[in-house]
């Protein structure tokens, strides 16, 4: 245990730490999540330590094992445990470090860690757009591989398993690197489990790729031809911005659920993702209802951002579908001219065999290969197209329908207030004409139900407005990410294309001599 | 009237006249050439308007003259084949195969190609003589002509005759060995041409789905008060821009890819054609002479003299043929790899501009890119 104890890195988890104690209240409340889902608190009392180290002439601190003191730690603390909290000290300075006095946090400020508002008691009273806008603006510090798609079991009942190997320096984690296999109805496990936490009370999480019955035949049944190891790949790259999307957002990522998928060697199987299963059956019929039910439910919007949000949204799904059409139809073309490119190559180097000409036909072979060779970079080009732009654009579109879903949740969540607020009216009036009949205990019967739909409205009401600010904050987020992601896949995209002139001009520039020789 | 791009034929083996195809127009459902052309060193320039059908009428001329020794030994420069309509872009898109310049792009390119037959023909020093050319290039009406049918002189008739004939041994390597490679080089340049022409289709393809891609990166630009929404708009707008850019690269690539290779292999896919026809007469001749021959041996003594003359007729055409069809094989070998060379270089040169162009370009609008993104 008497380990290295390294300072977290540059502030994000910190953030994340703060930001997720403020939400656990929520989350303690709706979720079955236990008290572990809160993360690394030891964290900033850990600074005042390391400080001290960096000044003393002792030993280096041990490092903190942290499994055993969020145990210790939340046997102690309460719900709502501050981080200044003087129950972490304690814990924390029993460490076997002699180097190590504890000093009261508000005094330091390591350099190395850059919100210093850790140490701030006041730092509760930052908004959580300040504490998203610093967790988005330092480097997230974890990176997530999906990779080794392997073909497990035979016939129908074969599946892929993917490594998900993931690479952070956050301490929430065990180690530092980790790996383990998964199939794909984990990671659609995973999806389902969240989504039941998160999205009813307004966290947009980020939706799961999609299921293909054809493609996943094909593999199954080997057909070892490039349509199904395409399909493994798009996968593959589906499976992995997936995880990195949903790391992405600081409450999930502390969602023990999560981290479990990433580190333990075993997961339970999640038997209700089967796309035919009864499971399956039911959930669309439930969406099907739940299509219903939105269209029937008119809402007094007293918040016009809502509503603004709502069309806004609306409209950018269709922009990006129609994008998403052009793209595909360029990817094909592309497709296409790398085919017919390659089919040129070959009828050039028949051409260049058959010449009796020797300098004519060393160039026409020439030709042959710097045809073959723009053939490949049609092809890698056609990919960047795809991988880069297609899928985004696609992935984006999924994430608004969750986007959707979240609306519609707080919608919901509003009809159930109102309903709440009509039942207690109806309790109130049946009170009332019990005043004059004389039935003691029906009365007081009466009056405890008022108090019991009092309470729902109270509640109801609070679950709208929680809702309602959960909504515009994972909004702003969302917004934030959809400017980020974009702009980083279009330079990715510019950068392709140049690149792919650049390597025109080399083959053309070598090809230039050869032709010229022909005397 | 649209204009067709203007070739300097000095490089190609000196013609002793400047011949242009200038302009195209439609009237009715045929196409009206304008062709300028001028003797050098005379001042005097010629214009007349020509249908294809004139085109036709002197290629049969060329292919009938009378009194030329040898003539059947040319390889006759190749008319392109009849036109339909200049197909449009959006008419590409659909086409599934292109088998001739007739078919790709639009009437400059066919424009070009019967400058080329003409420019051919007035290079070629045994054709050049044939009075058809200057009524041709200078008259304004052509004398009144009949159908052309045709004949057995440029068409390949009777299939099975032809196999036989066409499979007939040689009883020279040099011709014997011309005839095998013709057969090879024939199938290889044609498939060569249809493998190209797709690449240039399709690159013309892409172009087309680059401009729908700006075009739809301009929708949902409107609302700009979210912050969100405004940045986003912004993005499009650059990329749609870099599509742009992209779009305009394709066509010039497709552009470039036409003017040379294309061009190039198309003609020499007729030329090898053309060879082949010569070939084939020859060998039809040799058939000719080893029948007089055969027939003088079997001929009755009374028939022998008549049997002789045939035969020293026979002889006399195949030699003026075979010594013919020797230079004019020497020199299309020549030409034929001159052209090829041509071609390659202004295929390689002009994409290469063209790729060294683009990258400017786009690097430039990644860097603008960068800095939007930045504010």
């Amino acid at each position: 245990m008497a380990t290295e104890r390294e300072p977290p890195p540059l502030g994000d988890a910190e953030q994340t730490d703060f930001k997720e104690l403020e939400d656990g209240e929520d989350l303690f409340i709706s979720t079955a999540s236990t008290l572990e889902s809160s993360p690394t608190s030891p964290e900033p009392a850990s600074h005042p330590a390391e400080d001290i180290c960096a000044n003393s002439n002792g030993p280096q601190p041990a490092e903190i094992s942290l499994d055993d003191d969020l145990e210790d730690l939340f046997a102690e603390a309460t719900e709502e445990v501050s981080l200044d909290s003087p129950e972490r000290e304690p814990i924390l300075s029993d460490e076997p470090s002699p180097a190590i006095t504890p000093v009261t946090p508000t005094a330091l400020v390591t350099p190395r860690v850059e919100p210093k508002t850790i140490f701030v008691p006041a730092m509760f009273e930052r908004s959580k757009e300040e504490l998203e806008e610093e967790a988005n603006g330092d480097s997230f510090d974890m990176e997530i591989v999906v990779s080794d798609p392997e073909k497990v079991g035979d016939g129908m009942n074969a599946y892929m398993a993917y490594k998900v190997t993931t690479k952070t320096s956050l301490t929430i984690f065990n180690e530092n690197e980790f790996s383990v296999k998964r199939r794909f109805s984990d990671f659609l496990g995973l999806h389902s489990k969240l989504a039941t936490k998160y999205m009813h009370i307004g966290y947009i999480v980020p939706p799961a790729p999609e299921k293909s019955i054809v493609g996943m035949t094909k593999v199954k049944v080997g057909k070892e031809d490039s349509s199904s190891t395409e399909f493994v790949e798009k996968r593959r790259a589906a499976l992995e911005r997936y995880l990195e999307r949903t790391v992405k957002h600081p409450t999930l990522l502390h969602d023990p659920d999560v981290m479990q998928f990433l580190e333990s060697s075993e997961l339970p199987r999640a038997v209700s993702t089967q796309a035919l299963s009864g499971a399956g059956i039911l959930r669309m019929v439930n969406k099907a209802a739940e299509a219903v039910n939105k269209m029937t439910i008119k809402m007094n919007e007293s918040d016009a951002w809502f509503e603004e949000k709502q069309q806004q949204f609306e409209n950018l799904d269709q922009q990006l579908r129609k994008l998403h059409t052009s793209v595909e139809s360029l990817v094909c073309h592309r497709k296409e001219l790398s085919v017919n490119t390659a089919a040129f190559a070959k009828s050039a180097a028949m051409l260049g065999n058959s010449e009796d000409h020797t300098a004519l036909s060393r160039a026409l072979s020439q030709l042959a290969e710097v045809e073959e060779k723009i053939d490949q970079l049609h092809q890698e080009q056609a990919y960047a197209d795809f991988y880069l732009f297609a899928e985004l654009l696609s992935d984006y579109v999924r994430l608004l329908t969750a986007v959707k879903g979240v609306f519609d949740q707080r919608m919901k969540t509003w009809q159930k207030w109102q309903d709440a607020q009509a039942m207690l009216q109806k309790k109130r009036e049946a009170e009332s004409k019990l005043q004059f009949a004389n039935k003691p205990d029906k009365l007081q019967q009466a009056k405890d139900e008022i108090r019991e739909w009092e309470g729902k409205v109270q509640q109801g009401e609070r679950d709208f407005e929680q809702i309602s600010k959960t909504i515009r904050k994972e909004v702003g987020r969302f917004e934030k990410e959809r400017v980020r992601d974009f702009k980083a896949v279009i330079i990715k995209y510019l950068e392709s294309l140049v690149q792919t002139q650049q390597q025109l001009i080399k083959y053309w520039e070598a090809f230039l001599p050869e032709a010229k020789a022909i005397a | 009237m649209m204009d067709a791009g203007i070739e300097d034929n000095s490089n190609h083996n000196f013609s002793g006249y400047d011949v242009r195809v200038t302009d195209a127009a439609q009237n009715g459902d045929t196409f009206v050439y304008v062709i300028k052309s001028q003797q050098i060193p005379s001042d005097t320039e010629y214009r007349v308007e020509r249908e294809f059908e004139d085109f036709e009428w002197l290629h049969h001329c060329l292919l009938t003259q009378e009194g030329v020794t040898g003539l059947h030994g040319i390889i006759f420069p190749p008319l392109p084949a009849k036109p339909g309509t200049f197909l449009s872009n959006s008419e590409a898109k659909t086409k599934k195969k292109i088998e001739s310049l007739a078919m790709v792009d639009d009437w400059q390119m066919y424009c070009r190609a019967l400058e080329e037959y003409l420019h051919l023909v007035t290079a070629h020093t045994v054709l050049i003589k044939n009075p058809a050319v200057h009524s041709f290039l200078k008259h304004r009406e052509l004398p009144i002509k009949t159908k052309v049918k045709k004949g057995i002189f440029n068409k390949l008739t009777q299939a099975v005759e032809e196999l036989r004939k066409e499979h007939h041994k040689d009883i020279d390597d040099f011709f014997q060995n011309e005839r095998d490679s013709n057969l090879t080089l024939t199938a290889f340049t044609k498939a060569a041409v249809e493998k190209f022409l797709e690449i240039v289709l399709t690159e013309q393809k892409i172009a087309i789905a680059c401009g729908h891609f700006s075009t739809a990166l301009h929708l949902g630009i409107g609302q700009d008060d979210d912050p969100a929404d405004y940045a986003f708009a912004k993005m499009c707008l650059k990329l749609s821009e870099v599509l742009d850019t992209v779009k305009k690269n394709f066509e010039k690539v497709a552009e470039n890819d036409l003017n040379t290779l294309g061009f190039n292999l198309e003609l020499h896919s007729r030329f090898q054609d053309a060879e082949k026809e010569m070939l084939f007469r020859r060998t039809c001749k040799l058939v000719d002479v080893e029948t007089a021959n055969k027939n003088l041996g079997q001929a009755k003594p009374h028939k022998k003299a008549a049997m002789e003359d045939i035969k020293k007729a026979a002889d006399k055409e195949f030699d003026e043929i075979s010594g013919m069809a020797k230079v004019e094989i020497q020199r299309y070998h020549r030409e034929r790899v001159r052209a090829f060379q041509k071609a390659l270089i202004e295929l390689s040169d002009s994409q290469l501009q063209t790729a060294r162009e683009c990258c400017v370009e786009l690097k430039q609008q990644l860097a603008e890119f960068k800095q939007l993104c930045a504010e």
